[in-house]
């Protein structure tokens, strides 16, 4: 009894910050989200029920957003951990200049989002002057020049996948490397004894001795994608609806402090929701790693 | 099949990036195995031995010399052709795979003409599986495993392709007391059945003289002697040798060759005919003492230790290299201390002499004190 009055004792400083910081805020957004017609200013409502998740859930631009959402976790999610995968099998192989690729590989990590942003910009952006790198290429190439920043919707997508992908590459790279490298080396002495070809190390031995570390990357990689923001702010300003490439995140600050925004029981259905979303895809992930990841 | 190295060296480039210094590894190791031998690699740690066995295995490659397998230079082979099975010190099981499937992997690798069938692969993984005595298993991960029932499966997985040679990097070194003596006499009994030709590898001295047909003792890549292990315990080619192998481990006295008589301190404990005076290393065998009361050795007397069979007397000598004097005499014989110390007489083919500075075996013909006299 009087150890665990001590056990308590070192617990209640972070129990008390989180109380105070996590749990109490995260029911008020629950309460929030149930409470029609609330006022942040003079704190009154008037009534409770389901119809701000009506609203939400009605409303074109938070169904864009959710579209906007779940295309960028389908495509980078599986395009950062294969490609994360790849180079960390190259880089794992390699002998000279090791270090130096790792540095390479691990800067984007360091850099600033809004820093990468811009040089995204300047990649593909158009303007009346230029028409940006990749235009440039594409031309070189014999194409027709597209406006990524405020151009076709595909553009536009695909500007924001290939820059969440590089973006969280290099955290994925780092801990991919790290779990290649903690394959003791005796089995892969053992599987050359044993004749087996190089694929067949790959699926069989390295793959499956890797796959906890992968399954880790691919739930925290849905699950950062599904609160992607800044990402979207960074390559296309703070209009985003206007963009029409807002985020489900996107949304939720929107409808608190956007030029639209004062509606914090819109923004607290719409945050319930993700975390709907995100909870059940987080299970469903976990469900299978459990069956899959096998050491 | 039988195997020979030939001129092996093998330098490794030095961990450390700034120096140039290399590790040589082997040094001009030559040796052979006749086929379907039990051979034990037998060394101190960091001797190389490791590394033989891998150059065996192809898994490195000498950086001269040759290997043969039968009449076949293996040399520049890969390993998975080699046909050898190598068991891992750690057993390098696939930790996600079930036992039956680390036995079968092997097999699924086969390419072309060696490829088999479903039904031969499970008869093979059966069989192999049968050998070892693991049938009960099959369905287990290695983690559910005791230690010696993975040292099994590694053996199973090793013998599944039906290699021509098997190899053993310490394959007891991960095993409690018990189950070493054990498993011991496992390794033994499935070289003996399946009559392949095995090499592994020790640090154990006693390991490697209870179950090989013939043991290679090297130090520092060096190959120091081929044969037997009772011949090479009766009969070492230096000091190093004949300190390695035997336990209680052989005694070692400074002493000197002086007038055609074997000199430890001022006793002469020997004759020695003919031979010109020097100083000496003196290795007696602990099974070379005989205590006697007008013995020539006189020892400072510590304790008697009764094992039932026989009794081991320990004692000390100012001249001894090792801490304590440990004699193995028999039971029967009773050793009664004098004023502290105990008069031994000792047995001529139990004492090896050693160049005090090559520590290289002298072949000086020994024999008891006044028996040289007469036949002089």
């Amino acid at each position: 009894m009087r150890k665990n009055l001590k056990a308590w004792l070192y617990l209640l400083p972070a129990i008390l910050f989180l109380g105070f910081f996590m749990v109490y805020p995260l029911v008020d957004v629950l309460v929030y989200s149930f409470e029609e017609g609330y006022n942040s200013a003079s704190q009154t409502f008037m009534g409770v029920g389901l119809y701000n998740y009506s609203y939400v859930l009605h409303d074109p631009y938070f169904l864009q957003a959710v579209k906007n959402t779940l295309i960028l976790v389908i495509i980078t999610v599986p395009v950062s951990t294969g490609l994360a995968l790849l180079i960390s099998l190259g880089l794992n192989s390699i002998k000279k200049l090791k270090e130096l690729y790792q540095t390479v590989y691990f800067l984007p990590y360091v850099t600033n989002t809004l820093a990468v942003g811009l040089v995204f910009m300047i990649l593909f952006k158009k303007t009346p002057y230029t028409d940006g790198m990749v235009n440039m290429l594409i031309k070189l190439f014999g194409g027709s020049s597209v406006d990524f920043i405020d151009g076709p919707y595909w553009a536009k997508m695909f500007v924001l996948c290939f820059y969440t992908v590089w973006i969280v590459l290099p955290f994925k790279i780092l801990i991919l490397t790290s779990a290649l490298a903690s394959v003791n080396e005796d089995y892969y002495k053992a599987a050359k004894i044993d004749g087996a070809s190089k694929w067949r190390v790959f699926t069989r031995i390295t793959l499956p001795m890797i796959s906890p570390m992968i399954f880790y990357l691919v739930i925290t990689g849905f699950i950062g994608a599904f609160k992607a923001y800044s990402d979207a702010v960074a390559l296309f300003g703070t209009n985003l609806n206007a963009a029409k490439m807002n985020t489900i995140v996107g949304y939720v600050y929107d409808m608190l402090y956007g030029d639209s925004g004062g509606y914090p029981s819109y923004a607290s259905a719409a945050a319930l929701i993700l975390f709907a979303i995100v909870f059940t895809i987080t299970v469903i992930n976990l469900l299978i790693s459990k069956k899959q990841v096998s050491v | 099949m039988k195997v020979k190295v030939s001129h092996i060296t093998k330098i490794f480039p030095s961990r450390n990036k700034k120096s140039k210094e290399t590790v040589t590894a082997l040094d001009d190791f030559s040796f052979e195995i006749p086929d379907g031998k039990l051979v034990g690699l037998l060394g101190p740690s960091g001797c190389g031995k490791s590394t033989m066995l891998n150059v065996i295995s192809g898994l490195e490659k000498p950086t001269s010399g040759r290997v043969y397998f039968g009449e076949d230079d293996v040399t520049d082979l890969p390993p998975e052709v080699r046909g050898v099975g190598l068991v891992f010190q750690n057993y390098a099981l696939y930790p996600h795979m079930t036992v039956r499937k680390n036995i079968m992997f092997p097999l699924e690798n086969l390419k072309g003409d060696k490829k088999l069938t479903k039904e031969q692969m499970q008869e093979r993984v059966e069989q192999a599986a049968k050998l070892v005595q693991i049938t009960d298993y099959m369905e287990r991960k290695p983690s559910q495993m005791s230690g010696g029932q993975q040292q099994r499966v590694a053996i199973a997985r090793a013998l599944v392709k039906l290699p021509g040679i098997l190899l053993l990097d310490e394959p007891l070194s991960n095993l409690d007391a018990r189950l070493r003596l054990q498993t011991r006499e496992e390794l033994r009994r499935i070289q003996r059945e399946t009559g392949i030709t095995t090499v592994f590898v020790t640090h154990d001295q006693e390991e490697a003289m209870s179950i090989s047909d013939m043991i290679v003792v090297m130090k520092e890549g060096v190959l120091n002697q081929v044969g037997k292990p009772q011949e090479i315990y009766d009969d070492p080619v230096n000091l190093f040798v004949a300190k390695f192998l035997g336990t209680p481990p052989i005694n070692v006295f400074r002493g000197r060759l002086a007038g055609g008589r074997l000199m430890i301190g001022s006793e002469p404990v020997l004759e020695a005919k003919a031979a010109p005076d020097r100083e000496v290393w003196i290795g007696v065998r602990p099974e070379g003492f005989i205590p006697a009361e007008d013995g020539e050795l006189t020892c400072s007397f510590v304790n008697v230790e009764v094992m039932g069979r026989d009794t081991t007397v320990v004692s000390t000598h100012p001249d001894c290299e090792n801490a304590s004097i440990r004699s193995i005499i028999s039971s029967d014989l009773k050793v009664e201390p004098k004023n502290g110390s105990v008069k031994f007489r000792l047995k001529p083919h139990k004492v090896h002499l050693f160049d005090a500075e090559t520590e290289e075996r002298l072949r000086t013909e020994l024999l008891p004190v006044g028996e040289g006299r007469e036949h002089a």
